[in-house]
């Protein structure tokens, strides 16, 4: 494990080289230092719910092979999954509900900075919910929308309301199997209930429960942060802005935006034009302000602002040790309790926003969406303040920082494809029948120090686009993926194959789409929804050629999105395993019972390229079973591999 | 690659937003924001922003939102390195292209700067309608939009006699360093000097500049509101109606600049694509074309097949074993004295033509036999008698079918490049041309192409063939004497053919490839609205064709009939119409009338203040006491929706027994155009005389009575016109 590059990035190596030097403890020490790492909590077997326990069953038959309660291995692996799956979609469905939070307060309090950006989306959503909107002031619909998407978390009765946006065959297998979602809250609640000691012994039924709150996450809560964010934030279209390190300046106050939510740091990025603020920025001997984002925070703005990204997930700590970081800034999910210790080192001023995320000796200035505004510019002020503190000596920022197109949604693929006056899906639809385009892939997810950073994203976009897969990438995925210049159109030329480099030719687009954040991955959901209606490629999302990957997942979060696209019957892999193997029965159900059930199904592969291989040879039965013509091209010649 | 393509169209429109601009001020200083704008014999004010935007420009201040929207449709052109998508871009310039071509076009106009001489311009609505049923029917496939010159004359009459092989209408624009393609087809005598006489042999010059691609464009476009049904406006469905119906694209001849590639991004937009004789980066993903949107073919053998290809265009090419090409581009051709080698008929001789059905043992196929005089054999300029004798026979052939069979003579003979012909039965006119017989065309050639088109038009009713031309006026008399006694049967046998007479009617959905919620129910006493097909037509349709337009509609119960409804026919319209029409009446005006794809021959509209109807052809341009020119009714009248009131119809049936007879027929026509009057006054005489009326004739008015209502009603008044008297209308 020692000898296995930390990162396939080399800004990131120059940090991680000087963090050597100076003996910074960084995740993948602790990583190390955490060695060997509990092989029955891996295996899913462990089990922590009463206090009978704790209970392991023995993964190789040797000892007991049922807890206290008399619990197998397969109903202590289904319990745990569905705790995590309840987790995840506790995480995203809460970001949905602050966003409609705060376009209540749009709505009400059209003072507290929040404003409707997209307008014609906003009245599509209301037609979508039944709200009369025609003749009435946009604040006066947004009000009774927000409230609306409010009630989907608690509703008492009915399904959710954008599930109905699933293709009706879709549905009719939800309905059949019990699994169309209904309030979200309640699916959290009665799927934890299900893993309460001395509920439900039975896995399926528990995995069946599993998918249902996972379905009202994606079709669900992230489906309205997504949604609700682009009616407030305005609707993302591709725009043009630089990533990594590099972005990060050495003559202006640099604040990083970290997290999840845009709806504190898209203030940030308004109150960082304030002339006050620029002024007093100034006052220190700084140009100006420098935002910069990490995680999906950075993905909001960046897909919205064009505020550059410096970074992912494993990129939050590197960031540091630039000592150029005057203020880290973060809301809510993938922040690390570490970065607390290590801001201390320099002079960063390290800052929670949320209610819910605080920690023991960080600064917390809490965000009140009302007071939004102003809130912001306090944050900037402190980043102002600790500007002067800089240690030149500390100070290393790597030069490196490349190009990146980002910020297409489900909705811009019909102007992309057709402009104004011809939006359509068509062209798409048409490369995929004539055998240009073999299918679509989503490579999403986070990063994770068991694998080195960006290998598996970048390895398995390479090789997807190398045969013709266009590939949709969300998250800390597409983030590593615009570093190593994936979301520049050239990349299409230099690793795609050659249908996708004509397509990618004609539409001047990258073979690897930016689509946003983690809870934009319902955009693809509906990108597949789309391309059923465009017509010539079946009637369920079970009938495209496209396939999901997580290949560096590490969050619960990932494993619910994995649930929720398996469940909309799309194959799914991810790189590590989820902690399912301790149980042959419930890595059975997985994947391969799943796939007669919802369509959908998952495979767990580490090699990114075989794991794209079985994408492909997903994608390639799908093709067969639409009847659809060959592929026009054999696939690009093959890349000189990195390889572990 | 792409983004030099995308580059280019971007500059472009930036280029003809920027004319358009200084144009649109000049004019502005100079006739004010109520100057009167628009272009001559369109109901559709400015035809593309008409149908794209759904403004009706009438005045140079109306043309602001227009201009306003081009602009916004401009965008940078892609970076060098890590662009934005830039086919969006392009597409939209292409919009913005072709908004600012027409506004600077209507801007000439305004001036008198347009149509250049020598070139034809704006194409009329009129045009539109009378070309609507060749453009289903497949005669006219498509039309090509040539843009530039060929590189020398050779090469120009080489891509344009592919074209004309193929009846692909080719509409001829711009030029390559000053040189014009109809500059080269003029030199070579293939195209007259006058461009409207172009339409004929389809070869149109509309105009001399790039910008002049806007007229085929804004003609293509008016196909979705005419035929359609699309609404203004409702850019979406006209857009993909021209790409899903109208087979048009474009050929650029010569070096393409950014203009070009501009107005080609237009071009895009409607579905049309673009094929270049030079090497211009390709873009060949389809959707938003049906196939390849821009690609190149350097070799000129191949290049016009690779545009039928590209677009996806239905062309039958036969070639047919005689000395000159055949086709229905040629139709339009005449044969100028001085180009004749010789003639027939007309008031030169006697000719005449005649089509009998023979027993199966009394016809040899493929026999032609040929007596007196060839045509070589006859002195520059001379005249001769001719005859032509066919005789078909058929397992599933009819006697009915003998009529039908004849009047494709015209046609067939019409086809041959250096033949002319006019007329009918007894009354034809024939010529050859010099080249003609020069190329070594011969009688017997004439009876080869009879006999080949019969067995491929009508196979299915006509097994054997053969033709007897003789220019031996000897042997005519005992054949002319039972001609003409056939000719007089056949005109009493569907003179006494009445609606009660047939159990079953027929249906032409011949339309549908263009309107595609109309359908026609042809009954003998009421014959399709555009004229070209009776009930015999009809019938003798469906036998060569049983899964074809027209198919036989059983009358069934009869609901009411004086207005005309059977429940046979509500069924069949009801299915046909893709299930908008639920019932309507043949024979009313007012209450569910037939609906109309576009192509009608005139128009019946309710003059409510006369308590009657006027009738209006389409060739008429002047205004009617409606106070709408013909154009502007038409657009009420299209598109397969019911407009009470409104009703496109043949001119056969003005004098039909049926012709809104729900509303009381005949004595509610108050006025026509004079020049439709004439032509159909002998039946009108003997109509009016039927219903005991013998004076009715002259009692309608026409444009040099009144061309207002007050005018007409005054007229009315004094002539005593009996629908003043009649129920009232509403």
């Amino acid at each position: 494990m020692a000898q296995r590059p930390r990162t396939i990035n080399e800004a990131a190596r120059t940090m991680l080289e000087c963090a050597a030097c100076e003996g910074v403890e960084l995740a993948w020490e602790r990583l190390e230092a955490m060695q060997p790492q509990c092989g029955f909590g891996k295996l899913g077997v462990c089990c922590t719910i009463c206090a009978m326990g704790p209970c392991r069953i023995d993964p190789f038959g040797m000892g007991p092979q049922e807890g206290v309660c008399g619990a197998t291995a397969a109903t202590i692996v289904a319990r745990n999954l569905a705790r995590k799956i309840a987790s995840g979609c506790s995480a995203h469905s809460d970001h949905g509900r602050t966003v409609a939070h705060a376009l209540l307060l749009a709505a009400e309090h059209p003072e507290s900075g929040y404003r409707i950006k997209d307008e014609r989306k906003l009245r599509r959503l209301a037609e979508e919910f039944g709200i009369a909107h025609e003749g009435r002031s946009a604040e006066a619909v947004a009000k009774e929308l927000a409230e609306a998407c409010l009630g989907e978390f608690g509703k008492l009765h009915g399904e959710l309301v954008m599930a109905q946006r699933a293709p009706e065959p879709r549905k009719a297998i939800w309905r059949e199997l019990g699994i169309m979602p209904g309030a979200i809250d309640r699916e959290v609640v009665q799927l934890l209930h299900q893993t309460n000691m001395g509920v439900d012994a039975d896995a399926k039924n528990l995995l069946l429960s599993g998918m249902r709150c996972a379905l009202a996450d994606g079709w669900g809560g992230s489906m309205i942060a997504t949604d609700l964010q682009d009616v407030l934030f305005g609707s993302p279209k591709p725009l043009r802005t630089r990533t990594n390190l590099g972005v990060l300046k050495e003559d202006h106050v640099n604040v990083i935006v970290h997290g999840h939510e845009p709806v504190l740091s898209d203030m940030l990025a308004e109150a960082s034009r304030d002339p006050e603020i620029l002024a007093k920025a100034r006052e220190v001997g700084a140009q100006g302000i420098q935002l910069a984002g990490i995680c999906c925070t950075g993905n909001e703005v960046l897909m919205r602002r064009g505020i550059p990204p410096a970074g992912s997930f494993l990129h939050q700590e590197l960031a540091v040790l630039t000592g150029a970081v005057d203020a880290m800034v973060v809301d809510v999910q993938c922040w690390m309790p570490g970065l607390t210790r290590l801001a201390q080192l320099f002079h960063t001023r390290f800052i929670t926003t949320s209610p819910k995320a605080k920690h023991p000796g960080v600064e917390h200035i809490e965000f009140e969406e009302q007071r939004a505004y102003e809130i912001a510019k306090t944050i900037l002020l402190r980043a102002i303040e600790a500007f002067p503190k800089r240690d030149p000596a500390k100070i290393n920022i790597p030069k490196h920082e490349v190009d990146v197109i980002a910020g297409f949604t489900a909705e811009y693929v019909y102007t992309l494809l057709g402009g104004k006056y011809r939006p359509s899906y068509r062209p798409l639809n048409d490369a995929i029948i004539a055998g240009r385009i073999r299918g679509v892939a989503g490579v999403v997810g986070c990063e994770n120090p068991h694998l080195t950073q960006g290998w598996g994203h970048v390895e398995m976009m390479k090789e997807l686009i190398r045969n013709d897969v266009l590939v949709v990438a969300t998250g800390c995925s597409a983030l590593a993926a615009a570093r190593e210049g994936l979301l520049t159109p050239e990349a299409a030329f230099i690793h795609g194959g050659r249908g996708l480099a004509e397509v990618c030719e004609a539409v001047g687009m990258p073979p690897v789409l930016h689509v946003g954040s983690c809870v934009d991955n319902s955009r693809i959901l509906i990108a597949c929804c789309e391309i059923l209606k465009e017509g010539g490629l079946g009637s369920d999302i079970s009938d495209l050629p496209v396939a999901g990957a997580a290949p560096e997942w590490m969050s619960e979060k990932a494993i619910t999105i994995g649930f929720y696209v398996v469940a909309s019957g799309i194959f799914t892999i991810f790189g590590q395993p989820q902690p399912v193997m301790g149980s042959p029965e419930v890595r059975d159900l997985m994947c391969r019972q799943f796939e007669e059930i919802v369509g959908g199904y998952y495979a767990f592969e580490a090699d990114p390229v075989k794991a794209a291989q079985l994408m492909i040879a997903h994608m390639n039965k799908k093709r067969e079973a639409l009847k659809l013509r060959p592929m026009m091209y054999e696939p690009a010649a093959e890349m000189t591999m990195a390889s572990e | 690659m792409s983004r030099i393509v995308a580059a280019a169209a971007i500059r472009g429109s930036h280029e003809v937003v920027r004319l358009v601009e200084q144009e649109y001020e000049a004019a502005l200083s100079k006739y004010g924001p109520e100057g009167r704008i628009g272009f001559p014999g369109t109901a559709f004010y400015l035809p593309m922003a008409y149908a794209l935007l759904g403004v009706e420009v009438e005045t140079l201040g109306q043309m602001e939102p227009v201009l306003e929207e081009a602009r916004s449709l401009l965008s940078e052109e892609p970076t060098e390195r890590a662009w934005l998508p830039y086919l969006s871009s392009a597409l939209d310039a292409g919009i913005a292209t072709l908004l600012g071509q027409e506004m600077l076009m209507a801007l000439r106009y305004l001036d008198g700067r347009e149509p250049i001489p020598g070139w034809h311009g704006f194409i009329s609505d009129t045009i539109l309608r009378s070309l609507g049923i060749q453009l289903v029917d497949g005669r006219l496939p498509g039309f090509a939009a040539v843009i530039g010159a060929a590189p020398d004359n050779e090469t120009a009459v080489y891509v344009i006699r592919e074209l004309q092989k193929r009846n692909i209408l080719t509409f001829l624009i711009g030029n390559h360093k000053g040189r014009t393609m109809r500059d080269q087809l003029l030199e070579e005598g293939v195209i007259p000097e006058d461009p409207v006489a172009g339409w004929d042999i389809y070869i149109v010059p509309l105009g001399p500049e790039t910008h002049h691609v806007i007229y085929s464009l804004n003609w293509a476009i008016r196909g979705a509101l005419t035929f359609g049904g699309v609404r203004k406006g409702d850019w979406e469905k006209a857009l993909k109606y021209c790409k899903d119906r109208i087979f048009a694209f474009g050929l650029g001849l010569g070096d393409i600049d950014d203009l070009k590639y501009a107005s080609g991004a237009g071009a895009i937009n409607m579905g049309f694509p673009v094929i270049c004789d030079t090497p211009v980066p390709e873009i060949r993903p389809t959707g938003v074309c049906t196939y390849e949107e821009l690609v190149h073919e350097l070799d000129y053998q191949k290049l016009i097949p690779t545009c039928v290809e590209v677009r996806g265009v239905k062309v039958t090419v036969r070639e047919i074993d005689i000395p000159v090409p055949v086709a229905a581009a040629f139709e339009g051709e005449t044969v100028r004295k001085a180009d004749m080698h010789c003639e027939f008929g007309g008031k030169y001789s006697t000719c005449f033509e005649y089509l009998r059905m023979r027993d199966m043992d009394e016809v040899e196929d493929g026999k032609v036999e040929v007596n007196g005089e060839d045509f070589h054999e006859i002195e520059e300029g001379g005249a001769r008698p001719l005859s032509i004798l066919v005789e078909v026979a058929g397992r599933k052939m009819h006697q009915d079918f003998e009529p039908i069979l004849e009047r494709q003579i015209h046609t067939i003979l019409n086809h041959a490049l250096g033949v002319f012909h006019m007329g009918q039965r007894d009354m034809p006119w024939i010529r050859i041309s010099k080249d003609a017989v020069k190329a070594g065309l011969r009688l017997r050639h004439l009876g080869q192409l009879l006999i080949a088109e019969y067995h491929h038009r009508f196979g299915a009713i006509v097994d054997k063939v053969q033709v007897r031309l003789s220019t031996d006026e000897s042997e005519f008399p005992p054949l002319l004497t039972e001609a003409r006694k056939a000719y007089n049967a056949r005109d009493e046998r569907i003179a006494g053919m009445t609606d009660e007479s047939v159990d079953i009617f027929y249906s032409c959905t011949l339309c549908q490839s263009y309107a595609p919620n109309h359908v026609c129910i042809i009954s003998p006493e009421r014959l399709g609205l555009c004229g070209a097909y009776n009930w015999l037509d009809g019938r003798a349709s469906y036998e060569l064709n049983p899964a074809g337009p027209n198919q036989p509609v059983p009358k069934g119960r009869v609901i009411d009939p004086v207005k005309g409804q059977w429940e046979g026919v509500n069924e069949f319209v009801y299915q046909a119409s893709n299930k908008t029409i639920e019932r309507f009446n043949a024979y009313s005006l007012m209450e569910d009338p037939m609906t109309s794809c576009g192509c009608f021959e005139c128009i019946v509209a309710i003059v409510p203040e006369a308590n009657g109807v006027l009738v209006v052809n389409r060739e008429y341009l002047g205004m009617t006491p409606l106070g709408m020119a013909f154009t502007t009714l038409a657009g009420t009248v299209g598109g397969g929706a019911q407009t009470p009131g409104f009703l496109g119809v043949g001119r056969l049936y003005i004098t039909s027994r049926k012709f809104i007879s729900a509303e009381g027929g005949l004595p509610r026509i108050v006025w026509m155009p004079k020049e439709l009057k004439d032509a159909v006054m002998d039946r009108l005489r003997k109509r009016a005389e039927e219903i005991g009326m013998p004076d009715l004739p002259d009692k309608i008015a026409d444009e040099t009575i009144a061309e207002t209502s007050e005018d007409l009603l005054e007229h009315l008044t004094k002539v005593d016109h009996p629908a003043l008297s009649m129920e009232p209308l509403l």
